[in-house]
This record gives structure tokens, sequence and C-alpha cells, in this order.
């Protein structure tokens, strides 16, 4: 009896197995195989297993270098996404009486993704360029005299596209945690004695918390996995994880960059359990 | 004149929302300490002078007086009232002891303090064993417990339930009634309730004011709302009346004589002061408790009493009580509460043809 309870259990969850050994498991066990051999210095591994990779990855200075700049990056982009989206979706929610017009505004906020990722970036180079947009006004009303350099390929440059690019992640789950607040605790909270200050503190940011945490695993996680917005708005200036990674493999040091790769996807679990454990994501997602 | 700490006067109050009256021209003395109920079906513009008073909503025109000073415009806080929510509006992130000490947080007062103000409020309410548990894994009826002692804690001068009730099943509800009728009692502070349910407000209420698209119809103590209802609307929704509509046909003395289809005269007193024009149309009320149901051969009914023959149209059984569904004169119900041991005495039959009698002093005729 027990035993045919466990085969229909195993029946069950078959989907999900055919779906995540094959494209999950499966991808992530070869890298990590990969990260333990030996490279031959033209494409090939050599079954030879050695901690040379993670040695090396360990032992540069370079590493350090990359994770600061792409903490540098997550976490700017972090404060950025979390500070405009928290207010969007606290405006959505509790300025727009009319649920109508807030769910059509809440759609506005995703025209930008209509568009390819490529495309939205590319568009900033016009807007801050040495004669962009930004430049040639703020030259024309006399404020400045020479065009300002860190608009464009610059650190700068790499958070407002993140920040433009990301910050729809951080409304989604704000907004889906803010509209389930019964919006008679906050007046209750009113009626209590409370200022807007400690109504947004007490009531409305512990309420939101599932949300924000939500939003802030999506936003970092996807900084710390990118190269490309880096490469484009840094103009080659700046590198960040990734990017080295995705170097050792245009010169075919597969078993290197799988050792950086999976340090990098433990860097990852880690944040995110650490934000897991502020919150209980599974009774935002359950309820 | 003084006037206690807790006297609310509304003082001509209105209240639009665009084309909408809400509220048309309020006026009402609350005593302090009183238990006032406003009644009314939903829609009647009770729950909107509720929170005019409460400070959730601002009056279109007309003054609100607390304590004799004008509170229109100020926040809730600085008017000294608390609201209790329907469906409580508890804040479901923090235990049961945080929300009751909620209002103290906020105005400024150390974490000891108001825990500790905070577990006496909770006694009070029977709820200390559950201070740490989360609003989510409470009964209804300790929510309600929880948000009575939310709005009790700041000791406000007036507390303003707003259908405080209605979420409870029926037994709770009465259990729960009784429970704020001791509370209001025990904190001698103005509790303004609103509600739907006659029932509730008779039983609760020193001042009973039953509403009528945003007027007030009628305002008194429980008894004499129930018992001298002002005019059919609240005769009607208190329930507990007949009304019978008919034409003045005869007067005599301080009597008048109305004329209903297919039945003799029914003579009713006029109040003091009342006038009636002979062929006017006027409602007669009689209590459902006061009509005595005659078999036919029984012979006339005694000087002094008012009769109907009628037919029982259906008999229900409620226990205290039969409750006699008589064929209606006109329109609306007329129904006879008979005793259950004088029905049973000799029971009567679905269909049978009765006289329904009452002593004519105790008829009323309705404005």
């Amino acid at each position: 009896m027990a035993a045919r309870a466990n085969t229909l259990a195993w029946f069950y969850i078959s989907p999900l197995v055919l779906v995540l050994v094959p494209f999950f498991v499966l991808p992530i066990l070869v890298v990590v195989i990969a990260s333990f051999m030996e490279s031959d210095g033209f494409g090939g591994m050599i079954p030879h297993l050695t901690l040379a990779n993670y040695a090396a990855v360990f032992g540069a200075e370079l590493t350090l270098r990359l994770y600061a700049s792409t903490m540098k990056f997550a976490l700017l982009t972090w404060i950025f996404t979390l500070g405009i989206g928290f207010w969007i979706a606290y405006f959505l929610v509790f300025h727009v009486r009319n649920q109508l017009l807030a769910i059509g505004l809440f759609l506005l906020c995703t025209i930008p993704f209509w568009t390819s990722n490529i495309i939205r970036m590319i568009s900033w180079i016009p807007l801050l360029g040495k004669n962009g947009l930004v430049n040639s006004s703020l030259m024309g009303v006399g404020l400045i005299h020479q065009p300002l350099e860190f608009l464009l390929f610059s650190d700068f440059a790499v958070v407002v596209a993140y920040v433009h690019q990301l910050t729809i992640f951080m409304i989604v789950p704000i907004f889906n945690a803010m509209a389930r607040i019964d919006k008679r605790t906050i007046e209750a909270a009113l009626d209590a004695g409370a200022s807007r200050y400690e109504i947004m503190r007490y009531i409305v940011v512990p309420l939101s918390k599932n949300g924000i945490a939500l939003g802030s695993i999506f936003v970092l996680s996807i900084v710390m996995g990118d190269f490309f917005v880096v490469k484009v708005m840094s103009g080659g200036g700046s590198a960040s994880i990734v990017s080295a990674l995705f170097e050792d493999i245009a010169v075919l040091q597969y078993p290197s960059a799988a050792a950086a790769a999976v340090v990098l996807l433990l860097a990852v679990v880690v944040m995110i359990s650490l934000i897991l454990r502020t919150v209980d994501v599974r009774k935002e997602i359950a309820r | 004149m003084t006037v206690g700490k807790g006297h609310i006067e509304l003082a001509g109050i209105y209240k639009r929302f665009g084309e909408v009256t809400a509220v048309d021209g309020v006026n009402l003395h609350i005593p302090d300490g009183a238990y006032c109920c406003f009644l009314g079906p939903s829609g009647c513009g009770k729950t909107t002078i509720l929170r005019m008073i409460a400070g959730h909503e601002d009056p279109t025109g007309g003054e609100i007086l607390i304590g004799g000073e004008d509170v229109v415009g100020l926040p809730p806080v600085a008017r000294r009232t608390a609201m209790m929510f329907q469906s409580y509006a508890l804040f479901p992130h923090l235990s049961v002891r945080e929300n009751v000490a909620f209002p103290l947080r906020v105005r400024g007062q150390g974490q000891a303090e108001r825990f500790r103000a905070a577990d006496e409020m909770l006694e009070k309410v029977r709820l200390s064993e559950l201070a740490h548990r989360l609003p989510g894994h409470l009964s209804g009826g300790q929510q309600q417990r929880v948000a009575l002692a939310r709005a009790a804690i700041t000791q406000p001068r007036v507390l303003l339930l707003d259908e405080p009730l209605s979420a409870l099943d029926e037994q709770l509800r009465i259990q729960m009634r009784t429970e704020l009728r001791r509370m209001q009692r025990e904190l001698g502070i103005t509790f303004v309730h609103v509600t739907h349910t006659q029932m509730e407000a008779i039983a609760l209420a020193d001042l009973v004011v039953v509403m009528e698209k945003g007027k007030i119809k009628q305002a008194g103590d429980a008894r004499e709302i129930y018992s001298r209802p002002h005019d059919r609307y609240v005769a009607e929704f208190l329930g507990g009346q007949n009304v019978l509509s008919g034409k003045a046909t005869g007067a005599q003395g301080g009597n008048v004589t109305v004329g209903l289809q297919g039945a003799a005269g029914l003579c009713v007193t006029l109040e003091p002061g009342r006038r009636v024009a002979l062929g006017e149309p006027v409602d007669l009320a009689v209590r459902r408790d006061d009509i005595i149901l005659r078999r036919p051969e029984a012979g006339a009914v005694p000087e002094g009493w008012s009769a109907l023959n009628t037919r029982i149209k259906a008999i229900e059984y409620q226990g205290l009580f039969v409750k006699v569904m008589l064929d209606a004169v006109g329109e609306g119900e007329f129904v006879a509460y008979v005793a259950e041991r004088d029905f049973f005495s000799d029971p009567m039959q679905m269909g049978d043809i009765v006289v329904a009698s009452w002593v004519a002093e105790r008829s009323l005729l309705l404005a």
C-alpha cells in the first residue's frame, strides 16, 4: 500500500521532474563537473580532477575587483529601483481612486517592454551622448559650458540603464502586495492617531515587505548575472563578473569559466537566502 | 448650560457626494454617556453621519459639536473619538497586544508602558490569554473584542461603532451585544452605534435614531420608538406593528373613526394638537401583540374594542408565541402574535375565519 502511494506520488511530480532534470539539474551538473577539469588550452577538457580552476578564481585579485564592481551596480540599482518602484506602486494603489485607471496606469509601466532590451539601451545614446539631448539642452540654457562626459559610457549610464530596465520588477510584486492591504486598516491607523509617516512605517511597509523582498530578488539576481548592459553602457570601461566569465569562454577556457560560474551561483544563492530569511515569500505566493 | 465631554450635537449637517445627497439636514443631541443607535436600511446615510462625527469625512455644511466645541475639520485624535470599523480593520501583521497598543505607540508611549495598558484593556475584554496571537488566528467574536479594546484604549470621549455585530453569527451577535453594553457602562463614555438590525438598536440604545434617505425619521428612547412610532416608515421598519390604511370617516370627542375597506369604522384616539380632516387618508398602527383573535361565534366584541373580520393565512410557531398571519387589509402585512398557551388552549387552523380585535385606545394614528 505504502509502496503504491509512493509510486503514485512520483507519478504526480513527474511533469516537474521531466522539466527540471534535463533543463536545470543536468546543465548545472555539467558546469559543476567542468569546473573541476583541466583545460587543454584549445577548448577541450581533460578528465582529470583538479581544484586549480577554483584556486585561480579565489587567488586572483581581479575576482575581488569584479565582485566589488558588480556588487556596487547591484546595490545602486537596488536602491533606485526600490525607491522608484515603491512610490509608483504606492501611488497606483493608494492614490488612484479609480481601480480601472490604476490598472491602466500599471499597464503603461510595461510599455517599454514591448521593445527589445537592446533597443531600449541604445535609445539612451542619443539622450545621454556627448551631443545628446541632455547635454545640448543643459548647454542651451547655459547651465554648463562643456558637455558632461559622465553621462554616457560610464558607471552612471550603467546604473541608469539597469534602473530603466528593472524598476518594473520592483513595481509588480510591491503593487501586488500593497493591493492586498485592506484600505480600512489605513483608516483605522489614522483613527488611532498615526501620522502619514507612521502609517507608512508601521502599516504599509511591513505589509509590503514580502513584495519588496520578491522584487529585490528579481533585481539583484538579474544584475548579478548580467554582462551585456555593463558592456554596452560603460563603453567597455567597466566589467562585471559575467563579462569576465564570458571572455574566458571566448578564449575557450571552459573549466575556469565553469568555476567562476559556480562561485557566482553560490554567491547569488547566499544572497537570496539572506533575503528569504527576512520574509516568508511562500506566504506571499500562496496567499 | 454645561455640556459633558462626550455630549454630541449635530446642527444642520448635510453631506453631498457629487450629485447624491447622503445626509440631508440632520439635527440631533446625543447626551454625554448615552448609548445611541442609528438605525436604517443601507444607504440611508447613517454610516456617513458616523464617519463625519469620527472625522473621516467632512460635512458639506453644518456643525458638529463634541463636548461643546466645533470639531469640523479636526483630525480624529483632536476630537478624542475612536472608531471601531465594520469588519474591524485589525492590523494583520501585529499581534493582538500590539494591535491594542498601537494608538499609544503613535502617541509616543514607551513599549513597557503601552503594553501594560494594552494588557489591562485585554483583561477587560477577556482576551488576556490570546495577547500574542495574530488577528488571523482569532474567531470573529475575538477579533471584535480586539477592535473594541483598540478603540477604547486611548480613553476617547466618544466611541463610534460601524455595524460592529454584522460580521458575527446570530448567537454570537446577541452575546456580543450584551458585552458592548457592559463595556459602555464600564467606560462611561458616549457610544454611537450604526446598525440596520432593529432588535440590536432597541436592545442596546438609550437613544434610537431611525433614518431614511439622509433624514432622521424619529429619535427617542427605544420603548418610545418601538411602541409609539411616528409614521408608517418607522412602524414598519421597527416591526411589531400592523399598519392599516384607511380614511377618516368621522370624529367623536377626541377620537377619530377610520374607515377601512370591508370593515366597520375603527376607533382611534387623536393625540393632543393633532387635526385630521374628514375624508383624509390616514394610517393606523396596532401592535401585533395587542391583537386578540376570537371566533366569530363567540359573540360581539366588548365596548371600547375595535374589530376586523379576517381569515388566517398562515401560522408560524415561534416558541414564545405563535405568529398568525391574517388576510391583509389593503397592502402590507397583518399579523397577530398570540401567546403560546392562549393559542394552544383553542388552536385555530389555517383558513379559519376569525375576528381580530384590540383595545381601541391602544391603536395609534400615524403621521
